[in-house]
């Protein structure tokens, strides 16, 4: 059984969808007795980092994930769930769980590409480069484009823990993965077809 | 890099299409959620249903209408008409939206726009804008007027300090439509798109006037704009989405196209 992860952030209703399209069953709950019980953890998040931390703290959720990562049972994070497992934020340091080295950075104000300055957010279509496979990218067409919508970016601090990077005037890391945890700045459970892919590979994928 | 974003806007009444779309083997189909599937299907990036119901008392029928859309399609879709406070955008946002959109509403009542930000965050946000071609003058700077009611009413707000006031407010993305240019098909307003696009730093979609692809070429290269709102050209079937992304692609213009 999946379980997602229940706290105040927006996009729960979103995963819940797209998992039920894929056939998979899930529980959505904050309760740590059911979380155990789970094979598999999903952490969501979009919007306000703030009231969003201070829920899974209030819910001791902070706790419990970092013993999650430590039982190697594997975990999804997406979008601010992306963000808040890093130690450190530039938006506020309260705002970190810590279970990998590194910090979230909001995009610079002047970013261009082809002398045309860029929007922020970075909100749309963009594409993965992976630096190597991975299981839960198995099947996944390399130009396959995903949805992106966040003002602040993942910086691991070990170049190892990323595994993809994606282009905005920059290139950011828009994938992260250190051993059963993946994690991605995009939303899979809006990228179409390529997204519900890579859904359904980390439900069957065992964390290794 | 990031795709230039093309978008079908779908009218809706009293939970219907307000217009047949031909589909494949020219089935007219009247079910929004059919016809979102088709274009989720077809390569849309994004869908925009627009609610035109009049009676209050049939709006909750929409609501259905998101939370089934939201079932079927797995790419970002928004929802505008009628909103017209906090609690209308909480029900669509609960249903399933990821963003709603705001016109008339916050014209009258800009604080929509700033409560809207604080509840789901600024990403939730489009700030709809109907804009009509006026004289310069010192009330309208810019040259083009914000009007509401579609289209019938002036207000004598300039369409960039609204846009600009509408970004400081938290708006996170404006729709901006052409009511000169609405419904001929015959091409975006060029010139208020890349005024408004240049000038604000959230996304800007382009609205109104679509009709082949040359159009979209245009608006997203000299207008400026991060995505192209289509509606005609698509429903009457005269193109499919992946016929004005082969387009665009060949005029150097990048797209999503794989789906």
């Amino acid at each position: 059984m999946i379980a997602i992860i229940e706290y105040n952030a927006g996009n729960i209703t979103s995963v819940a969808r797209a998992l039920h399209a894929i056939g998979q069953d899930f529980v959505i709950t904050d309760d740590t007795k059911m979380l155990n019980a789970a094979s598999h953890a999903i952490f969501p998040g979009v919007g306000a980092a703030g009231e969003a931390m201070a829920y899974l703290k209030g819910k001791k959720l902070d706790t419990w994930l970092k013993y999650c990562f430590q039982s190697g049972k594997p975990i999804l994070g997406i979008c601010l769930g992306t963000q808040i497992i890093l130690n450190q934020s530039e938006e506020n340091d309260t705002y970190s769980i810590g279970l990998v080295a590194g910090v979230t950075k909001r995009f610079p104000e002047n970013l261009q590409a082809a002398g045309k300055a860029l929007k922020i957010p970075h909100m749309g279509w963009n594409s993965v480069t992976l630096k190597h496979h991975h299981p839960v990218f198995a099947g996944v067409d390399p130009a396959a484009e995903y949805y992106f919508v966040h003002s602040y970016y993942p910086s691991p601090e070990d170049d190892e823990a990323v595994l993809g990077t994606t282009d905005y005037g920059m290139t950011f890391c828009s994938v992260l993965a250190v051993r059963n945890l993946i994690a991605m700045q995009f939303h899979p459970e809006k990228s179409g077809r390529p997204g519900l892919q890579i859904l359904k590979n980390f439900c069957a994928w065992r964390g290794k | 890099m990031i795709s230039k974003r093309i978008i079908p806007c779908l009218d809706v009444r009293d939970g219907k299409l307000t217009k047949g779309i031909k589909f494949k083997g020219n089935v007219d189909i009247g079910d929004p959620v059919e016809a979102a599937r088709e274009y989720y299907e077809q390569g849309a990036d994004e869908i925009v249903f627009y609610d035109i119901t009049a009676s209050s008392d049939k709006r909750d029928i929409m609501i259905d209408v998101v939370r089934r859309v939201a079932e079927t399609i797995f790419i970002p879709f928004s929802v505008g008409g009628g909103i017209r406070n906090l609690e209308d955008m909480r029900k669509v946002i609960l249903a399933g939206a990821e963003k709603v959109s705001v016109n008339s509403a916050a014209v009258l009542k800009p604080g929509i726009i700033s409560q809207g930000a604080r509840a789901f965050g600024s990403q939730c946000v489009v700030l709809g804008m109907d804009v009509k071609k006026v004289e310069v003058s010192g009330q309208t700077p810019s040259g083009y007027e914000i009007v509401i009611e579609g289209g019938r009413k002036h207000t004598g707000i300039d369409a960039l300090w609204w846009a600009r006031e509408a970004e400081n407010l938290g708006a996170g993305e404006i729709c901006l439509n052409s009511i000169d240019a609405d419904g001929m098909q015959d091409g975006y307003e060029i010139n208020l798109t890349a005024l408004i696009s240049e000038n604000v730093h959230i996304p800007v979609i382009a609205s109104g006037g679509a009709g082949k692809p040359e159009h979209l070429a245009a608006v997203l290269t000299t207008g400026k704009a991060d995505a192209a709102l289509i509606a005609s050209m698509v429903h009457y079937r005269n193109y499919t989405i992946l016929q004005i992304k082969n387009y665009l692609s060949d005029q150097n213009i990048q797209t999503r196209m794989l789906w």
